[in-house]
């Protein structure tokens, strides 16, 4: 049976038109607007080529900006894969209580982060904050976790690690349920009996494309922080834990530096095209095995 | 396969326990806080138990000091308005690339693909001077009309509609049915687990944006309960964490609720983010 166009063209245009009116002509539009001086509210705009990139290049805070996402990236991935499959593999390796402790990791990633941010807050403060009375309580320093600027970025990337790690410990746990249990039972038949060996040989080979999807989840999320930085430090003390999208946020809606904003965003979508573009690469892969 | 050792097992809880205890922490901080009053929230010594349970006016406080019901009423509306928009215009798109053929498919399913790649934040400026333009800033369509389009979602559908049998749709249109009635009266029904995963991965993602709602809101009567959150601890700038806590209890409430009562399905939902991103 035959389909007139018009009907298809009903069903689609709707979708069609949103998504390039709100999603592709916008980044279309960060593009040129790179390109230009312009700055909200302003009535003219100037041409100025690639000078907003040579700013950044040299911009101290826009440098600075960068190292701290990509150092707060490594940490919040490094940390939540390492909890997240170790968490897994801990649940996996016998039956009781999986329910529990599934949940207990998880109860970070469902719940608001905002809101969760203020608790952190308190957790973190420096006279009341349960964190310092646990320190001072077994002896050690109690420290400014926020206002220090030797420790604030990794306050945050703690926050993130807790945040985060439910979501690889879920991710995980679905890739361990993918391994047939047959093949590592014959792994103990083959006389590998030791879990340690077991794990070595036959889980961590076959979990090796879920671990490089994974980090790369994590890796995206990791390089969107902004709620954490905004509401704790809001980029301070002294541009310590000034991240990406905060300081595009900054630039762009409290200097109103919108060219010079879109530069950074340039920079930030491809991060996150990369990223995507490496998880493909993974997700071809994982399929091999599936 | 033999069962593990008792020494393994023990060990096996005692980490995953401590795990557990240091992962909730903040939760069950937050939640004993909201019940302590203000002189047993500063103090020397470490007191986990409230002495004098403060709940009802902390909660009272909570509750008058800054408009929390409506900031969860917003939340509401919002990430319904968003939702229910979602569907209506991606539900169409999705049924028309996985069983209909159409000059130029391969082009229009690529622009998905690419759009599937863009985050939020990466349109925010030009989205933003839009709304200005057209006087929707700090309105609450500004939070919901940007979003009424989701790549994902139709990427999602697709990939759904595509398990369908064709054999039920050629059944339907030989029944009389056009396109219109086919996709609302056949596919949606069908396609209602699938709905479910998004509509949490939707409603998760929306309900805890900070990020969007920051640049397009300054009114408190019409913010989400993340930047309600935030106009509360302004507000609160002292030190009275009682009456906060309570307010982050109340916020971080519903979702938590339906995590605890939809697990599975929210685990579903919200690691659909992991392809996401």
């Amino acid at each position: 049976m035959r389909i007139h166009p018009l009907t298809t063209w009903l069903l689609l245009s709707p979708a069609t038109v949103l998504l390039i009116v709100l999603l592709l002509a916008p980044v279309a539009t960060v593009a040129v607007m790179s390109l230009t001086d312009w700055q909200f509210g302003a009535a003219t705009l100037n041409w100025i080529g690639l000078a907003n990139y040579a700013e950044l290049w040299s911009d101290p805070v826009f440098r600075k900006s960068l190292a701290n996402t990509l150092l707060y990236l490594v940490l919040v991935t490094g940390g939540a894969v390492t909890i997240g499959l170790g968490a897994a593999l801990l649940i996996e390796s016998d039956t009781q209580l999986r329910g529990f402790y599934r949940t207990a990791f998880f109860m970070p990633v469902a719940s608001t982060l905002i809101a969760m941010a203020v608790v952190w807050q308190f957790l973190l403060h420096p006279s009341a904050g349960l964190v310092n009375h646990l320190l001072q309580w077994v002896g050690l320093m109690p420290q400014d976790w926020l206002n220090n600027r030797q420790l604030a970025l990794y306050s945050l990337a703690a926050i993130g690690i807790w945040q985060m790690s439910g979501l690889a410990l879920v991710l995980f746990l679905a890739g361990l349920k993918s391994i047939p249990q047959d093949l590592r039972d014959a792994g103990a038949l083959d006389g590998i009996a030791h879990p340690w060996e077991r794990f070595r040989r036959i889980t961590w080979p076959l979990l090796g494309p879920t671990t490089l999807f994974v980090v790369t989840v994590c890796a995206i999320r990791a390089l969107q922080v902004f709620d954490t930085v905004h509401v704790l430090t809001r980029g301070g003390p002294n541009k310590s834990t000034e991240v990406l999208l905060h300081t595009i946020y900054a630039e762009g809606f409290s200097f109103f530096r919108m060219g010079y904003a879109s530069a950074m965003t340039v920079v930030f979508i491809a991060g996150i095209f990369f990223l995507t573009q490496v998880q493909h690469s993974t997700m071809e892969r994982k399929t091999h095995y599936g | 396969m033999n069962s593990p050792s008792l020494f393994f097992r023990v060990a096996r809880h005692l980490l995953l326990m401590t795990g557990a205890l240091i992962f909730l922490a903040p939760f069950i901080w937050m939640v004993l806080t909201s019940l302590k009053p203000v002189d047993e929230v500063f103090t020397r010594e470490l007191t986990l138990l409230p002495t004098r349970l403060a709940l009802v006016e902390n909660y009272t406080e909570a509750l008058t000091r800054v408009p929390l019901l409506r900031y969860l009423w917003n939340g509401i509306v919002v990430c319904a308005a968003i939702l229910v928009l979602q569907i209506l215009v991606l539900l169409p798109a999705a049924y028309a690339f996985a069983k209909l053929e159409f000059r130029g498919k391969t082009w229009a399913w690529r622009l998905v693909l690419l759009a599937l790649m863009i985050p939020h934040q990466a349109t925010a400026i030009p989205t933003y001077v839009m709304l200005h333009h057209l006087g929707m800033l700090n309105t609450l369509s500004a939070l919901i009309v940007p979003f009424s389009i989701s790549a994902f979602g139709i990427f999602l559908m697709r990939q759904f509609f595509r398990t369908v049998p064709d054999d039920l749709v050629h059944a339907a249109r030989l029944d009389g049915m056009g396109e219109f009635e086919l996709i609302w009266r056949v596919m949606l029904p069908l396609a209602v687990p699938a709905l479910f995963a998004f509509a949490i991965f939707s409603v998760v993602w929306h309900w805890n944006d900070y990020f969007w709602p920051l640049l397009v809101i300054s009114s408190p009567e019409l913010a989400t309960p993340p930047l309600g959150t935030m106009f509360f601890r302004n507000e609160e700038a002292g030190i009275n964490y009682g009456p906060l806590m309570a307010g982050t209890v109340l916020i971080t409430a519903p979702l938590l609720f339906l995590f605890i009562a939809a697990q599975k399905r929210f685990i579903e939902g919200v690691t659909l983010t992991g392809v996401k991103g």
